[in-house]
C-alpha cells in the first residue's frame, strides 16, 4: 500500500541523490566522462567526518551534543566541513596523479575504466580499514512528528532538506553570476573555444572536482545522519546518480536535481509493491526508461 | 610435493583459462569495436546460472533441473547471454558510448539482485549446487579429472581465439575497426554502424556466458558472490595489461593477471595477522586496481598492444 509517507520518504532519498548526481553531471559535462568513482567520494565524505568526530570525542572527551530536536550538535557541522575539504582534496588528488594525464592523451573512454578501477580500489580500502559492519554518528535518535495526517518526519530528515535546497541555491548563484561558474558553463558548451578566450581550462577542471567532491561529501554526511555509514553506501548510490543525473539531462544541474528527486521517489513508490529486495533495480529501470523514451533527459538539449 | 605442485599447476590452470575467455569476449567488443561493457560479470553470470538451471538434477524447491547433458547446458549458455546482450545493446548501442558502460553496469546489478533473489530459479544466496561435471566417469581420481578437464578448456579457448582471429581480420572485423577509429567516415561508405556494434556486442557476451557455464561445471556450484563488479574490473584489467586490440594479449593478460591475483592472496595470507584475514581480499582489490590505473597511464598499449594491419596490396 502506497501512502503519503512513501512519498515523502522518497523526496528525503532523492534529495541525497540531487547532490550526488550534480556532482556527476558536471563531471560528464565539462571533463566528459561518466565518472564511477563518484560513488566512492560519498563514502569517503561520510568516513572523513566519522574520523573527524572521532578526533573531536577523543580530544574532548564529550559526546557531540544534541541541538534541539536534532540527534546531532555543532560537532558534527565542524565534521562536515573537514569531510567536504577531505573529500575535495581526494577528487583533486585523484584528478593529479589518473585522470589529468588520461584527459590529455584525448582518449574519454580510458577515463571511465580507470575511473572504474578508482573505484573498486577506493573502496576496498575501506572495506580493508574498517570491515563491513555499519557505524553510526551518534546513538542518539531524532523523534519524528506527525507533520501531515499520516506524514511522520524527524527533525533530521528537516535538515536533510533544508542544506539540499540550500546548497542548489549556493550552486545556481556560483553558475550564473560568478566568473568561474561562466568559465564552467563555458566548457561544458565548447572546450575548444574557451581556450580561445584564455580560459585555463586545468583551474576549470579543479573546481569541478571541488564542487562535485564537496557536494558528495555533504550527500555522504547526510546519509550518515538519516541512515548509517558503510564502505558501500556510496557504491550502491552510483546506479541511482547516474539514473537520476541521465534522467534530468546530462549538464544540467536542475536537472540532475528534478532527476534525483524523481528517482528517490520512484524507488520509495516502488518498494511496497516489488518489495525492497529489489529497490536497487528500479533505478536501472528508470534509466532504461530514458534511454528509451527521451535520451536526451527531460531537460536535457537533443543531440 | 610434486603431485601437490601439479594439482595446483592444474587447477591455477583452467580458471586462468577461464578468465583468458572472458577477456577473448571483451576484446571483442572493447578491444576491436570500442563497446564499452562494464557489466562483464552479469553476462557470465547468465551464462553459468542459464547451463546450471539446464543440467543440474530436478530439485523439488526449484525449477529447472532439467537434467539435460552439459553441452546442452553449454550452448543454453551462449545463446542467454547472447539474449541478453541484444536487449541491452539494442537500448543503447546506438547512443553514446558512456550511456552503454552506464546500462550495462545497471544490468549486472540486476543480474545480481535476480541471482540474490529469485530463489526458486537461482537457488538465492545459497545458490545452486551439484551441478554436473562433464565426462565425469571417464577418468579415476581428482587430479586425472582437472587435468581432462583442462584439457576440454584448453581445446574450447583455442576453437574461440581461432574463430575471432578469423572473424576480425576479416571484412567484418575491418568494418568493426573502422566504426572504431571513425564512425562519420565508416558511416559514409554505407555500413551500418549500430548493427555492426549489435553483432560484435553480442558475439563477445555469448563468449563470456560461455566462460561462466566452464567455471560453474568446474567449481561444482555458483553462487550470487561468485558475480560481483570484482569480477568485471579483473577482466578489465586482464585485456588492459595483456593489451587490448591483441587476442594473443588477451590470453596473455588473462593468464598473468590471475597469478599475479592469486601470488597477492598468497602474499596477503602470510603476512596478515589472523585477525585481519578475512579482510586480505579486500586488499588485493586495491592491489589490482593501483596495476590497472599505473598499466593505463604509463602504458596504455599494454603488455602486447595491436598489430598495425597493413593491406596486403601495400605489404608487397
Amino acid at each position: 500500500m502506497i501512502g503519503p509517507q512513501d512519498v515523502v520518504n522518497g523526496l528525503l532519498l532523492g534529495a541525497t541523490i540531487s547532490l550526488g548526481a550534480i556532482g556527476v553531471t558536471l563531471t560528464y559535462s565539462i571533463l566528459r566522462f561518466a565518472n564511477f568513482t563518484h560513488g566512492d567520494f560519498i563514502t569517503w565524505g561520510a568516513y572523513a567526518a566519522l574520523a573527524a568526530l572521532g578526533l573531536w570525542t577523543a580530544a574532548t572527551g564529550g559526546g557531540i551534543g544534541q541541538l534541539g530536536p536534532l540527534s546531532f550538535g555543532w560537532p558534527l557541522l565542524g565534521a562536515l566541513l573537514v569531510a567536504v575539504a577531505a573529500t575535495a582534496l581526494l577528487a583533486l588528488a585523484l584528478d593529479a596523479v589518473l585522470f589529468r594525464a588520461l584527459r590529455r592523451r584525448g582518449t574519454p573512454l580510458a577515463l571511465v575504466i580507470a575511473s572504474f578501477g578508482a573505484s573498486l580500489a577506493l573502496r576496498h580500502l575501506l572495506v580493508f580499514a574498517q570491515g563491513p559492519q555499519p557505524e553510526y554518528f551518534t546513538r542518539e535518535i531524532s523523534i519524528a512528528r506527525e507533520l501531515l495526517p499520516g506524514v511522520r518526519v524527524t527533525a533530521d530528515q528537516l535538515v536533510v532538506l533544508g542544506l539540499t535546497a540550500a546548497l542548489v541555491l549556493a550552486l545556481h548563484l556560483l553558475l550564473r553570476r560568478t566568473a568561474l561558474g561562466r568559465a564552467m558553463r563555458a566548457t561544458s558548451e565548447n572546450p575548444t573555444l574557451v581556450r580561445v578566450v584564455g580560459i585555463d581550462p586545468d583551474a576549470v577542471a579543479r573546481a569541478t572536482w571541488v564542487i562535485g567532491g564537496a557536494l558528495a561529501a555533504v550527500a555522504g554526511v547526510l546519509v550518515g545522519v538519516t541512515v548509517q555509514v558503510r564502505p558501500l553506501m556510496g557504491f550502491e548510490l552510483l546506479l541511482p546518480l547516474f539514473a537520476a543525473a541521465i534522467l534530468g539531462g546530462i549538464g544540467s544541474v536542475y536537472g540532475a536535481v528534478l532527476g534525483g528527486l524523481l528517482v528517490g521517489l520512484a524507488e520509495a513508490l516502488a518498494v511496497p509493491v516489488v518489495g525492497a529486495e529489489y529497490r536497487a533495480a528500479v533505478s536501472f529501470l528508470v534509466l532504461v526508461a530514458v534511454l528509451l523514451l527521451r535520451p536526451q533527459g527531460l531537460l536535457g538539449e537533443p543531440e | 610435493m610434486i603431485l601437490d605442485v601439479a594439482a595446483y599447476l592444474v587447477f591455477f590452470l583452467v580458471v586462468a583459462l577461464t578468465y583468458a575467455l572472458m577477456c577473448l569476449g571483451l576484446n571483442l567488443q572493447w578491444g576491436f569495436t570500442g563497446l564499452f561493457n562494464v557489466g562483464v560479470a552479469g553476462f557470465v553470470a547468465v551464462g553459468a546460472y542459464t547451463s546450471a538451471v539446464l543440467t543440474t538434477p530436478d530439485h523439488p524447491e526449484r525449477w529447472g533441473g532439467l537434467g539435460l547433458p552439459v553441452a546442452v547446458g553449454w550452448l543454453g549458455a551462449m545463446v542467454a547471454g547472447g539474449v541478453a546482450a541484444l536487449l541491452v545493446g539494442a537500448v543503447t548501442l546506438r547512443l553514446r558510448h558512456d550511456y552503454l558502460a552506464i546500462s550495462t553496469f545497471g544490468i549486472a546489478t540486476a543480474i545480481q539482485l535476480v541471482a540474490l533473489n529469485a530463489v526458486r530459479l537461482t537457488g538465492g544466496p545459497f545458490g545452486i549446487e551439484s551441478i554436473p561435471r562433464p565426462l565425469f566417469g571417464l577418468v579415476g581420481g581428482r587430479l586425472a579429472y582437472n587435468a581432462l578437464y583442462l584439457a576440454v578448456v584448453a581445446v574450447v579457448v583455442a576453437v574461440v581465439y581461432l574463430g575471432l582471429e578469423r572473424l576480425v581480420r576479416s571484412p567484418w572485423g575491418r568494418v568493426l575497426r573502422a566504426l572504431r577509429e571513425d564512425e562519420a567516415a565508416a558511416a559514409s561508405l554505407g555500413k551500418r554502424a549500430a548493427a555492426f556494434r549489435l553483432e560484435a556486442f553480442v558475439i563477445g557476451s555469448m563468449v563470456m556466458a560461455l566462460a561462466g557455464a566452464i567455471y560453474a561445471h568446474f567449481i561444482g556450484y555458483v553462487a550470487p558472490e561468485d558475480f560481483l563488479p570484482t569480477l568485471t574490473f579483473q577482466v578489465w584489467t586482464m585485456l588492459i595489461v595483456g593489451g587490448s586490440g591483441n587476442n594473443r594479449g588477451a590470453l596473455l593478460g588473462g593468464v598473468l593477471v590471475w597469478a599475479l591475483w592469486s601470488a597477492s592472496g598468497a602474499l596477503t595470507a602470510s603476512v596478515l595477522p589472523q585477525a585481519m584475514q578475512a579482510r586480505g581480499a579486500a586488499l588485493q582489490v586495491v592491489l589490482i586496481g593501483v596495476v590497472l590505473a599505473a598499466v593505463l597511464v604509463a602504458r596504455p598499449r599494454g603488455l602486447m598492444g595491436e598489430e598495425a594491419t597493413v593491406s596486403r596490396h601495400l605489404r608487397a
